[in-house]
Formats: C-alpha cells, structure tokens, sequence
C-alpha cells in the first residue's frame, strides 16, 4: 500500500493541479450583456493591435493596480463583495459613462492627496474603504490637482516627493479614465444615438452656415451653433487622445471616433463601425441586452471580411490574458517550493518527486506563456524589464531542473521554484505600470540583436542567480541545520562552480555583443553607460571569481560567500542602474523599487556575513565533527 | 628582490585577482560619479585615466586614491601577456583557456587603438543639401578665407594670451578671451545696454557671455573667442569670433527662440546680422574669418534625397529613421542611392555613416520646414577587433566548460 502511494502520489497531484490550471481556461458565460465578446473587439492603443480585454485589464492595472474591478472595497473578501470584470467596466466607461462614473475604480493611497482631493476618510457603514474612490468623488476637486500637477509637472521627477509624485500619477490617471471615457462617444452624451443621427442630419446645413458665415454672407446662426456645438465636442474628444476604436475606412489607419466625426462634413460618410458603437452605447446606457448584443454581432461581422488578422490576434491575446499562465506558474512554484523544503527534513523522496512533477507543470506552464507573448508579439522573449523578469526566472528554473537531474536531492527543485516564484512575484510587479507588450522604439525594433544580446544578458543574469540562490541555500542549511553534511556541501559547491562559468560564458557573450549592437547603430563599441558598466561589472565578478578558486585563494566556503555578491551586482546591473538614470541627484529615493533593492542588498550582505562566521558557529559543521 | 622575483608578480594569479577587483571598484564609482559629473567628465577623471585623485559622489568631494582604468588596463594586458609567456604550453588541455584570454587580450588593444585612432565627426543636412565634408562635435577650428583659400587654426591653439603667427595671413592673431562654452543674446536697440564687447562686427549687435562647461552627452559645448589682429604696423580692430554664428544650425536655434517673442521677421533679421560674415582688408586683399566647427574633407559627396520619420499609429513612439541618401564620387564614378537607417550603417571607405539624429515627419511637416538628418561619421579602424575578440573568448570558454562538463557527466555514469 505504502508502495503504491510512494509510487502514484506524485503524478496524481501533478494531475490536480493541472486540471485546476486547465479549468481556468474556460472564461465565464456571459449573463444578459455579451461583456466577453465586446473583450474580442481590436482596437489600437499604445500604438499596438490589442483587444478590448486587453485595453480594460491594462487600464485597470494602471488606475488601481488588479485586473477586476471590486465594487464594494469596503467589505472584506470573506463578505462576498461584487467583483466585475475588465471589460464589463471598460464597457461602461466608453458607453455609459453614468454608471461608470459612480464606481470606486481610483486607488489613492497618499494621505496628502487624499486631503487634497478632499476625499471621505475609512467609514464602512458609508461604505468608504479610504483608498478606492469614484470619478464622481473625485472631480469636484479636479481644479486643484489641475493647480498642483502644473507645478509637479516643472519638477524633474526625481527630485519629486511622494506626494508630488502621487499628484502627477493621478493625474495620468485621471488622463486615462477621460480618454476612455471619449473613445466611443462624447462623455456627456445623453442619447449617444439620436445625438449622432442629429449631427449627421445638420451635416450639410450647419456645413452650409459655417461657409457663409466665413464668406461675409447671411447665415442661419442656429445651425451655425448647433454645428458649432458639435465640432467642438469632437475637438474636445480627439484632443485626449482616447484609442483608436474604429476599423480602417478603406486603405487607411485605424482612426479614432472623434476624428472619424470631424472628418464626416469634409465628405467622408458616416460608416456602419460609428453607428454600430452608437448602437450599442444606447442598448447599454437604456439596459437592453439584447440590443446590445445584436449591435455588437453587426459590428463583429462587418470587421470579418476587411479585418480578419486584427480578429484572429485579438482573440488570441484574449485566450492569453484568460489563461494568466504566470500568475498560474507562480502558484505551482510556491507549492513545489514547500514540497521541496520539507524533503531535506525527513528525507522523503516521495515529497521530492512531487516536487519535481510539480516543477515540470509549473514549468511547462511558465514556457508556453513565454512562447505565446513572443508569438503575440512577434519578438524575442525579452523586450522590456517585464519580459526580462519572466525570462530570468524561465531560464533558472531549468537550469534548477538540470541540477535536479544530475543530483536529485532536491536541491534543483528549490532553485527552480525560488527562482520562478521570485522572478514571477517582480513581473507581477513591474506590469503595474501598464501594458506589457509596449512597441519598440526605433534603435530596439531589431530582433537580431533583441534574441542574441539581449537574451545572451539574461541568461548570464540568471545563471548568475542560480549560482547566489545555491549559496544562499548552502549558508542557510549550513548554518541553521544539521542537515548540510558533506557530500551536499561538496554538491552545491561544484553546482555553484559550474553555474559560475556558465554565467561567465553568458555575460561576456552578452555584453561583448551589446557592444557590438552599439557598434552597429550609432558607432561606438563602448561608451561606459551605466547599463553597459553593470553588465561589464557582472562579467569581472564572475571572472574574479574563476581566477580565485583556480588561484586556491578561495575554497568551498569562499566560493559561495563569492557567489551571493554575484546577486547583488546582478541586482544592480537588472534595476539599480536604472534608477540611477532616472534619478540624476536623489537617486530615485522616493521610488518603492529603490527600498526593495536596498532590503535586497543589506539581506544579501546579512547572508555573507553569515558565510564568514567561523565554522564551529555552523550547525552542520559541528555536527560532522 | 631579484629581478627574476620581480618579473614573476607579474605572472601571478593573485595580481590578476587584484586588479580585476579594483577594476570592479573603479567601474562602480566611475558610475555612480556620472549621476553628478556627466558621462565625460567621469569618463575622463575614472577610466581614461592612470591615477585618479579625489572622487566627486553624492554631491560631495570624497578623498580617493585608486588605479585609473588606464593603469588597470595596462597592468592587467601586461599580467596576461607575462602569463602566457611564463606558463605557455601547447596542450589540447588549455587550449580553451588560451584561446579565451587571447581573445581577451585582442579586446583590450582593440579599445587601446580605438581610444587611439578613432575619430567621430557629423554630418548634418536638410532633404536635397549635398555636402562633401563632416564637421567635429567636439572640435572647432577659426578659418580665413581669401577667395577660395582657405586657412584652418584649430581651437586648441587659441589660447587667451598667446599671439600667433601664421605664414599664408599678412596678420598676426592675438587671443584676448577664449570661452569653452558660450551664450548670446541680441542687443536690442533703445535698450540699456552695457557697452558691446568690441566695437567691431557681430559684437555691435549681440552680446556674448562665458557659460559653464556641458556635462551631459546630449548637449554641447558653443566657444566664443575675442580676438585682435595686427598688421605690419597697425592693428585692425578687435573682433568676436563664436561658433553661434558659424554653425548654421546654431543660428536657426536663435532664431527660432527669438520668433515667439518678437516675430518672425524681426527674428529673421536677427538671425542675418548674426549670421553676417565679419572681414577685414589688408593690401588689397579681403580676409572673411568664422569660428566653427572643424570640417573634414571628403572625396566624395552625399547629399540627403529622402528623410523618413516613422511613428506608431495614435503615438509619438518612434517607429523608425531612415535617411535616402545619393552617393557620389567622381574619382571611382559611382553615383548611387543608398539608404541609412537605425541598426543599418553604411560603411564606405574606412569610414562608418550611421544615422543618428533627425527632424522630419508629421510634426515638421505641418510646422512647414524641410525635413533634415543628421549622421555620425565614425572612422575606426580597430572597428573589427570586438567581432574576433567576442568570438575568440565564446569559443575558448566553450570548449573549456564543455570539456569539464563531458568529465563530469561520464565520470558519474561510472560511477
């Protein structure tokens, strides 16, 4: 019996799991309004061909940091608030703009901006959470942002306090809430529909005034103004630059429903893609599922025939953003992680080969997401700070998984997952800024140099890692346990060693061929920027490393304090220089990476002290003897 | 200590140790140092240097004392060159790790040579200007020019003080002020002003100031010289010589700056009495003087057809530059349409042609000016030892990683 459990227990919760990530694929049926397949529709923002879905979940990343919309923040998860989807919200924006306005979606968290914007304080029985507020709540206050942000905005932004900086995202959030909220229809439209068949009416009437007015002639001056009354509007509208909404009109771009307007009395017809958005703005503002629904199918239909790839990629990113592949990963990770911890406690190989088919789940998941954001992009992996966090943890995980496969103690496993939780835990972090799939600008749109020196970098970044991940493993079992005996340490340091040369190989290779991309596009191998002198620092370190061991300067216990420094100028080469380029003179203080990084260092540097302590002081070590 | 003793610290690996450790140091703070120094001034004062005295971090001057980038490098070539020679021998075994250190070795005199020999100029033109030279960035030089000859004294050589004396000019040249970097203003008339610098020329009109010297990589240094020029036995008059009215990019600047607060004629003529070339006569023969930036001759010219700007659609981010250039060259007789965009040089005759800067597209459009490029010039003729080195270095870590990795991995088969 025992052996059978041994035997079966880990594919079968291998198994579990991948049915609980496989059940997640199936998004939930829409109720009366069709709110997932008005996710489907493409539209342009950023510059880039995105889904609708994509345009709510990134929008509603940016104003309050999740993907969904709660609609009472103010009860606690376990009181079942109402929770909507991204795009249910983003509908309601563009369309029904009454409703929207109403909903907490503003996270605001500093106290200063709070006061500022005048904003109720934590009061649950008004039901105010005290950190999620209405566009509603906010707008009778938005002349003094409007006051505060214009001298912000003359402050070079890291010179800026917390509070400064808190008014100037604000601001761009309140840019973006009002771009969406005229990107189908002017915000204050009453009865969007009858609103435009009046326009389109006037068309050649109040055309008609406006010349003669401009002429010196009689005109009708009500016309005139109603006309008037409208170009302006569609000004208004345009000038937010809300996303392109509307589908090309014959060969040209995709345009954007302000601009569309304006461009109906210089005699380019008012076309089925305005009037089917109108039509659903009506069903939805009046309540009337069915029209909306039958609305967004007219649309959808249309677009077949002219926009078919646009179709085909929205609805993949679609499929990808449902599937959150990192988000699943990072869970399995965490899982497996634990597993692993456990068996170096009692020894038990069953929790270890759970953990390694947990790994392979996670891991597999992990790839196929890597490999859908490349082909949704059409790019290498790693093209921003987001791709290059997925890609390091990627890269270290299989290589913990190589460990595993030459040791199989356990080892591997806990890199692998450590490294893909960690890793995973950043990128969550770092997509709070927005969209993730951002186009390249000019001197990057190469994917030559994108998939060799680009990727080449981060490998040696994350083997570089792995090698400080098994040293910090090395000191934390050496140090608080017994269970570090001697052909483990020898292991690890022989792991550590090979990781070592690999990330030497890997960073020289990258960097030397940045060097060369430099050459290539603007004719200087080396020009001693900051990016370029934390990868070279990386490189040095790694040697440094080599040569000391080779020279017996260093030993087993040498190596890997030398191995843990390897995280901390990998740290500073991945964020630390950044932060420096945006801070010229106050080094980016205020920023909340800036204080991870620090946590980052100082542990790191705990952890080398650690390593020097004398070796009676080590558990393990005075166990052996 | 012997001198066999002495010779042997330099094949030692514990001096490889140390310097790749103070190379670490000295790249750290010669990072960090650019927060407040800019990227030249600490390029200058950590890596392109033998002994760094003092360090300026954090807004503060710190006491240091510290082996520059040069003294690393040099050390750390001769430590791997002694190295090799002392523990040489051809084996299989060490061919990775040889293989690599060449490799190594070729980089460090590669940037030694491009440090060298590299020069860097730009060439700047609107859509159907045709130019055969570059100018420097960085380098000016003062020109005289009687009908079409021309005499260059470079910048360098104007030194507040010094006279000088050159055989092709009937005059001699004396520095009174030369200022690195510079600012203009126009002397508005019913205005109060101070005195002009000079009475002589552009100075009647415009007023020049000295300014601190650039520290970032995006802007530049403008110099401005008062100068004096003494025939045989009088002198004719002090003058003013500055790059602002001999780049005529510079003068568009002012321009520009001065059309939103007075108008576009009034700026206009501001920019001509700027741009207006200053001369003096003497024995019949008319010298025109301009201080600008140093030109290089080409024997071939070019001249910009096309210059494309491209966006994201609904953005500003820039998409792509591309510059349709015509290449002509009468000594070998092409005449052909070549076409430089980013990650996209055009290498002709030693020298390397990359696109660099640009104003065209909408924005330009609707503003009504002609679009125009500019490119940087490279010529480096050490330009190839990274692709070797790089390769050399990947290849030799390979075999060496490989070799122990196939130990190690049948050693525990056997096992």
């Amino acid at each position: 019996m025992k052996k059978i459990f041994q035997k079966w227990f880990p594919p079968i919760l291998m198994t579990v799991m991948a049915v609980w990530f496989f059940s997640q694929l199936q998004p939930p049926k829409d109720k009366d309004f069709a709110f997932g397949e008005f996710g489907k529709l493409p539209v342009i923002y950023d510059g880039r061909l995105k889904p609708m879905d994509s345009l709510a979940r990134n929008s509603l990343l940016q104003l309050r940091e999740k993907q969904t919309l709660n609609l009472e923040p103010w009860k606690g998860w376990n009181e079942n608030p109402k929770i909507i989807s991204a795009t249910e919200w983003l509908a309601n924006v563009m369309m029904n703009p009454q409703i929207a306005d109403a909903w907490p979606v503003f996270r605001v968290d500093n106290p200063d901006l709070i006061s500022l914007l005048k904003l109720p304080g934590k009061n649950e029985s008004q039901h105010q959470d005290g950190k999620h507020y209405s566009w509603n709540q906010i707008a009778p206050s938005l002349d003094s942002l409007e006051k505060e942000n214009s001298r912000v905005e003359k402050i070079e932004s890291a010179n800026r306090t917390a509070y400064e900086n808190a008014v100037a995202k604000m601001h761009g959030r309140l840019e973006l809430y009002a771009g969406l909220k005229n990107a189908v229809q002017p915000a204050d439209a009453q009865d969007w529909p009858a609103e435009l068949a009046a326009y389109e009416k006037l068309i050649p009437d109040g055309v008609a005034a406006v010349k003669a007015q401009q002429a010196g002639q009689k005109f009708d001056q009500t016309n005139f103004d109603a006309f008037a009354a409208f170009i302006q509007e569609f000004q208004f509208m345009s000038n937010l630059e809300p996303p392109l909404i509307l589908p090309p009109n014959g060969s040209g771009d995709w345009r954007r429903m302000g601009d569309a307007l304006l461009d109906a009395p210089r005699g380019v017809a008012i076309d089925d893609s305005i009037r089917d958005y109108a039509k659903m703005a009506g069903a939805l503002a009046a309540n009337q599922p069915e029209k909306f629904n039958a609305a967004l199918k007219d649309y959808y239909s249309t677009l077949v025939p002219t926009q078919a790839k646009a179709l085909a990629k929205a609805r993949a990113e679609v499929f990808f953003n449902q599937m959150q592949p990192f988000y699943n990963a990072m869970v399995i990770y965490v899982l497996a992680g634990l597993l692993a911890i456990f068996s170096w406690f009692n020894l038990s190989e069953t929790l270890r080969r759970s953990a390694v088919w947990l790994i392979a789940l996670a891991f597999f998941i992990h790839t196929t997401g890597l490999i859908y954001r490349m082909v949704l992009e059409g790019r290498p992996p790693v093209t921003n700070l987001y791709s290059s966090a997925i890609f390091i943890g990627w890269g270290a995980c299989l290589l913990g998984i190589i460990l595993e496969k030459f040791h199989k103690n356990g080892i591997g496993c806990v890199v692998s997952a450590g490294m893909g939780f960690i890793t995973l835990i950043i990128a969550h972090n770092l997509a709070l800024t927005g969209d993730t799939m951002e186009m390249m600008r000019a001197v990057l749109d190469t994917n030559f140099w994108l998939a060799t020196h680009v990727v080449a970098v981060t490998t040696g970044y994350a083997s570089t890692y792995v090698a400080g991940f098994l040293a910090l493993i090395y000191i934390v079992r050496g140090v608080f346990t017994k269970t570090l005996d001697e052909a483990t340490g020898k292991s690890l340091a022989r792991m550590i060693y090979g990781i070592v040369c690999f990330a030497t190989l890997f960073s020289f290779v990258g960097t030397v061929l940045g060097g060369i991309w430099a050459d290539q596009s603007w004719g200087r191998f080396w020009g001693w920027d900051p990016k370029e002198n934390g990868a070279l620092i990386i490189v040095l370190w790694n040697a440094l490393i080599l040569h000391l061991r080779w020279g017996g300067i260093i030993r087993e216990r040498g190596l890997v304090v030398c191995a843990i420094g390897g995280n901390i100028v990998t740290s500073w080469s991945w964020f630390g220089v950044n932060m420096l380029g945006i801070g010229l003179h106050s080094y980016g203080f205020t920023d909340a990476a800036f204080k991870w990084l620090s946590l980052f260092v100082a542990s790191q540097l705990g952890f080398i002290a650690l390593g020097l302590l004398p070796p009676r002081m080590w558990k393990s070590f005075s166990a052996r003897a | 200590m012997s001198i066999k003793k002495f010779a042997l610290i330099f094949t030692s690996l514990k001096l490889t140790c140390v310097l790749l450790a103070c190379s670490i140091v000295v790249v750290f703070v010669g990072t960090l140092a650019q927060v407040d120094d800019g990227l030249y001034a600490a390029q200058a004062h950590y890596f392109r240097q033998w002994i760094i005295v003092g360090a300026h971090l954090f807004g503060r001057q710190i006491p240091f004392l510290f082996p520059g980038g040069y003294l690393i490098g040099t050390l750390l070539l001769v430590n791997l060159i002694c190295a090799h020679i002392y523990r040489f021998q051809l084996s299989t075994k060490k061919i990775g790790i040889q293989l690599t250190h060449a490799g190594v070795i070729l980089l460090l005199v590669g940037q030694l040579a491009t440090d060298m020999f590299a020069h860097e100029s730009q060439i700047s033109f609107a859509e159907g200007q045709t130019k055969n030279h570059s100018e420097s960035a960085t380098d000016y030089e003062l020109v005289f020019r009687n009908g079409d000859e021309e005499t260059a004294i470079s910048s360098k050589l104007l030194k507040a003080g010094d006279e000088l004396k050159i055989d092709s000019l009937p005059f001699a040249i004396v520095v009174k002020t030369f200022w690195k970097n510079s600012d203009v203003n126009f002397r508005a008339p019913m205005m109060q002003n101070a005195p002009p610098l000079v009475s002589n020329g552009v100075a009647l009109d415009f007023d020049f100031m000295q300014k601190p010297d650039v520290k970032t990589t995006d802007e530049k240094n403008i110099p401005t010289a008062i100068i004096e020029l003494i025939g045989q036995n009088n002198s004719l008059g002090d003058w003013v010589v500055s790059d602002w009215s001999g780049e005529a990019s510079l003068v568009e600047t002012v321009q520009n700056s001065y059309a939103q607060q007075v108008g576009a004629d009034m700026a206009r003529n501001i920019a001509s009495k700027l741009a207006a070339p200053q001369s003096v006569e003497i024995n019949g023969r008319k010298f025109i003087f301009v201080l600008r930036p140093t030109r290089i001759y080409h024997p071939f010219s070019l001249t910009l057809l096309k210059a494309t700007h491209a966006v994201y659609p609904g953005t500003d981010i820039p998409k792509d530059f591309r510059s349709r250039v015509q290449l002509k060259n009468p000594q070998t007789g092409e005449n052909r349409e070549v076409e430089i965009s980013m990650n996209h040089p055009l290498r002709y005759k030693g020298l390397t042609f990359y696109q660099y800067q640009m104003s065209a597209g909408e924005m330009v459009e609707r503003a009504g000016e002609t679009p125009s490029s500019v490119l940087q010039v490279v010529r480096n003729p050490s330009w190839l030892t990274p692709y070797i080195g790089c390769a050399m270095v990947a290849a030799g870590l390979l075999i060496q990683f490989l070799t122990h990795l196939v130990k190690f991995v049948s050693k525990r088969k056997t096992k």
